[in-house]
């Protein structure tokens, strides 16, 4: 008879090992005990003895892989019953795909597909987007794909998002998930009436009897909150929609890529006397010429000379993305929350054609009308803090991305100008990069590069 | 008395990973009856109390060490197969525990420490019993009161507390027996132990501190924690101690029988240190090559215990091909019943755990009781469930 041997928990709480070398081969003749593999834990490195006198039929795992704790990896054909039930448990419907196995110490839980566990966060009584605000966003946070539909507030956004983002399993009790488990119902499709919709032991029920209830959309855009009703000293807001998809992002972004922040300030005098000729200009009548904008170019020209910040981690397939091209995201924010939509192929764009395009970008994001394909693709992003009058900040890389550029107040201030004080107006630039693809040399170099063209637009001719 | 003169001494008690140790050793040197190549050195304090022990208890000495090495390493295979959820090993230690244990009388009470698996089986507890606790299957395997064996202690160092009291308690029964406290090294640095050594001395209790120096607290070396022999702390709380070859079962038998005597006899305690080491990992969670030199480990594989027994039987003629044989027939026995009782024993049942949490009523825990019963019956029948707590 085959028996499997599924990887236990070699630690003390652990989720998962290597296997570092097998020291059998299939065929081989393996003797209780006999060590069969080299495993390296969180811990340790650890051999494994087999639980088995017997053939080994199969080895499920290559060496380099890591696996889960209660994958089988290893099956042995084995004479007669010698010892007993094989370990990790007694594997009767091993057909489930995210089935806890018995794990004697911590007791890791199902592995979700988001991977990170999700928790209520206290929210705080209503508080109104302020609408001027729809121009550029504070700190840049990306958003899968909201809807595209007009409705600005509540609207569903579940079929849009991403299907790695549907975190969070439906709550429920543990004896109604028993319950649902034993009537074969699936958690995910019925509809909560408890407290913050908690499944009830009336909903499985009456899921079953009457099949045909309605399926509430269980995902809205959520930046609004609740009003809170008088007395009500705190007020709670299920967690989802836009909300939830820039945390999963920001905190996605934020373990997994280590974040540099650099800050440069500069005196921006020059560039906001071109700016001022610019708009002047008959070339530019019409058209909306900010200092984003002229920081947009700047960013797309020091990108030329410093490409690594214009690339991506592959983690998957270990590879390192280097973009060919730029498509320039733009921090939000909308009525809906925090998106970045990107101009696709800024680096192409003269400075009119980025001008229009910003102004386009901006003007749908307020509306909430932004499509899905102008939300992903992007390769570097900026953020506009300034326009909420903040001076510096240390920006949340978009995920995917190597780089974002946050964009200070431009603020008149006392500064050094041909060896005196002079009252010049001066701005902060934060860059924060991906120090696993960016070293902190090219970092600065770009950062150095922008700082040089906009205390003297000039420089753009030692650039291209 | 026998840290001053015990002068036979035939091996340095570190290997070089403790070597700063011998620059500020103050007592006597360690006391050895076995050398690490297999001879029996006399000792004129220490060979008047082995003197009845026979060829056939030397023998048998040597089969308990065998099988407790076996237990030890079939426990830690079923770890790492997932049987159980953590061992710490005392491979290396066999001597300490099993010439120890061997030297008590049955109304003698234990109490040890989470690695004296080897004490807990010369007591008699069940080699099941002894990982029962380790699988999760129960918060203690044994009853205490069968075998004299307290259950292990995770705390470090707390159980040399309770032995104190139970030796007081002893002493106020006007009875002969001893309790004796198994620590290591690491847990001479305790709070609890020094308390216990402090009213041990002042109560002249009969307590027995056995302590196994295996030169490392988890990832700590013994050379951090004092800066003087272990033995020697004794001598702080007016406790005479004695420093003896932990490898060496016969060393270590008589010095717990001169420890016992003298607390038999309100001579008060005694320290033993026992000097031996930790050849696996701290437990089987830890990854010893990440702090240790393995220099230091094969010098101490010279120092087998198991070894050098084995040679001075063989040398004696008293380990016949049909002995050998026996004895490894014992272990695989053993291995194999422990093997089969582990992976077959029965999951507690979940009203298991208020058992033997107080030994009277206690109407806290019967409503804790009381609610958890009615929570687990709502996983049962939906109809019945829907009308208590499991509608939530």
């Amino acid at each position: 008879m085959i028996k499997e041997f599924k990887l236990p928990d070699l630690g003390e709480g652990l989720t998962e090992s290597e296997i570092v070398a097998w020291k059998v081969a299939v065929g081989d003749t393996v003797a209780l005990n006999q060590i069969i593999a080299e495993v390296e834990t969180a811990k340790a490195v650890v051999e494994l003895p087999s639980p088995f006198a017997g053939v080994v039929a199969a080895l499920h795992e290559q060496p380099g892989t890591v696996v889960e704790v209660g994958k089988p990896i290893v099956s042995f054909e084995v004479a007669g019953d010698d010892g007993g039930p094989a370990a990790g448990g007694t594997g009767s419907d091993a057909g489930a795909p995210a089935r806890r196995e018995p794990n004697l110490v911590g007791y890791g839980a199902v592995l979700e597909t988001s991977g990170r566990p999700a928790r209520r966060a206290r929210t705080f009584a209503a508080q109104a987007v302020p609408a001027a605000a729809a121009a550029p966003a504070p700190v840049a946070a990306p958003v899968s794909a909201p809807a595209a539909a007009p409705a600005p507030v509540i609207e569903p956004v579940a079929a849009v998002a991403a299907a790695p983002l549907q975190a969070e399993r439906p709550r429920s009790t543990p004896p109604v998930r028993k319950l649902a488990k034993d009537l074969g119902v699936d958690l995910a499709a019925v509809t909560g009436t408890g407290e913050h919709g908690l499944i009830t032991r009336e909903d499985v029920r009456n899921f079953v009897g009457g099949g045909d209830l309605p399926v509430a959309p269980q995902d809205l855009a959520g930046v609004a909150p609740q009003a809170a009703a008088d007395g009500e000293r705190e007020t709670r807001t299920p967690i989802k929609g836009v909300r939830k998809h820039t945390a999963a992002a920001m905190v996605s972004s934020a373990f997994t890529a280590p974040h540099v922040t650099e800050f440069l300030t500069v005196d921006v005098t020059p560039t906001m006397e071109l700016l001022a000729k610019l708009k002047a200009s008959r070339a530019f009548a019409g058209y909306k010429l900010t200092p984003l904008t002229l920081v947009s170019k700047a960013v797309l020209i020091a990108l030329r000379n410093h490409p690594t910040l214009n690339s991506r981690w592959d983690e998957a397939t270990q590879e390192i993305v280097q973009y060919n091209y730029v498509n320039l995201g733009i921090a939000a924010a909308t009525p809906r929350g925090l998106t970045v939509p990107n101009i696709k192929d800024a680096h192409r764009m003269s400075l009119l054609e980025l001008s229009t395009a910003l102004t386009a970008l901006t003007d749908t994001a307020r509306a909430g009308k932004t499509a899905p394909s102008e939300l992903s693709g992007g390769t570097i992003s900026i953020t506009n803090i300034g326009v909420f009058g903040i001076d510096a900040g240390t920006p949340i890389l978009n995920p995917g991305e190597a780089a974002i550029l946050a964009l200070g107040a431009v603020r008149k201030m006392p500064w050094e100008y041909q060896d005196e004080v002079a009252l010049r107006q001066v701005m902060t630039l934060s860059l924060s990069f991906d120090h696993r693809l960016v070293d902190g040399e090219q970092g600065s170099r770009f950062l150095q590069d922008l700082g040089a063209m906009l205390s003297d637009p000039g420089m753009v001719l030692a650039m291209v | 008395m026998f840290t001053d003169d015990a002068g036979k001494g035939g091996i340095s008690a570190g290997g070089p990973g403790n070597s700063a140790e011998s620059n500020r050793r103050t007592g006597g040197d360690l006391v050895q009856l076995i050398t690490p190549g297999g001879e029996r050195v006399s000792h004129p304090e220490f060979d008047p109390w082995l003197q009845d022990v026979t060829d056939e208890q030397l023998g048998a000495l040597y089969e308990d060490m065998v099988v407790i090495r076996r237990i030890d390493a079939e426990a830690t295979a079923l770890q790492r197969q997932g049987e159980l959820a953590l061992w710490p090993p005392l491979l290396g230690q066999e001597a300490s525990q099993i010439g120890s244990a061997r030297a008590l009388r049955d109304d003698d009470f234990v109490f040890p420490s989470y690695r004296d698996n080897g004490v807990a089986y010369c007591r008699g507890v069940n080699p099941e019993d002894i990982v029962k606790a380790w699988r999760g299957n129960a918060l203690a395997g044994w009853d205490p009161y069968t075998v004299n064996v307290a259950t292990q202690q995770i705390i470090i160092g707390a159980q040399s507390l309770h032995a104190t009291g139970y030796a007081m308690g002893i002493q106020n029964d006007g009875a002969d027996s001893v309790a004796v406290a198994y620590f290591g090294d690491g847990a001479t640095s305790e709070g609890d132990v020094n308390e216990a050594m402090v009213f041990a001395a002042s109560f002249q209790a009969p307590v027995v501190f056995f302590c196994q120096n295996n030169h490392w607290a988890i990832s700590e070396p013994v050379r951090l924690q004092s800066h003087i022999q272990i033995a020697d702390r004794a001598a702080g709380f007016g406790i005479p101690s004695m420093r003896v070859d932990g490898n060496d079962v016969l060393a270590v038998m008589a010095a717990t029988r001169i420890a016992l005597d003298r607390a038999r006899h309100g001579g008060g305690p005694t320290f033993i240190e026992a000097v031996t080491y930790r050849m696996g990992p701290h437990t089987t969670a830890d990854d010893p090559t990440r702090y240790r030199d393995a220099n230091e480990l094969e010098d101490w594989a010279a120092k087998d215990p198991i070894a050098r027994l084995k040679t001075l039987l063989e040398r004696k003629g008293l380990l016949p091909e049909e002995l050998e044989a026996t004895v490894a027939a014992a272990a695989d026995a053993v291995a194999k019943a422990l093997r089969s009782g582990t992976i077959n024993m029965p999951d507690p049942a979940p009203m298991d755990i208020f058992k033997h949490v107080y030994s009277t009523p206690n109407s806290s825990l019967d409503r804790q009781q009381d609610h958890y019963s009615r929570y687990l019956a709502s996983f049962g029948d939906p109809a019945e469930a829907a009308t208590e707590e499991g509608a939530r």
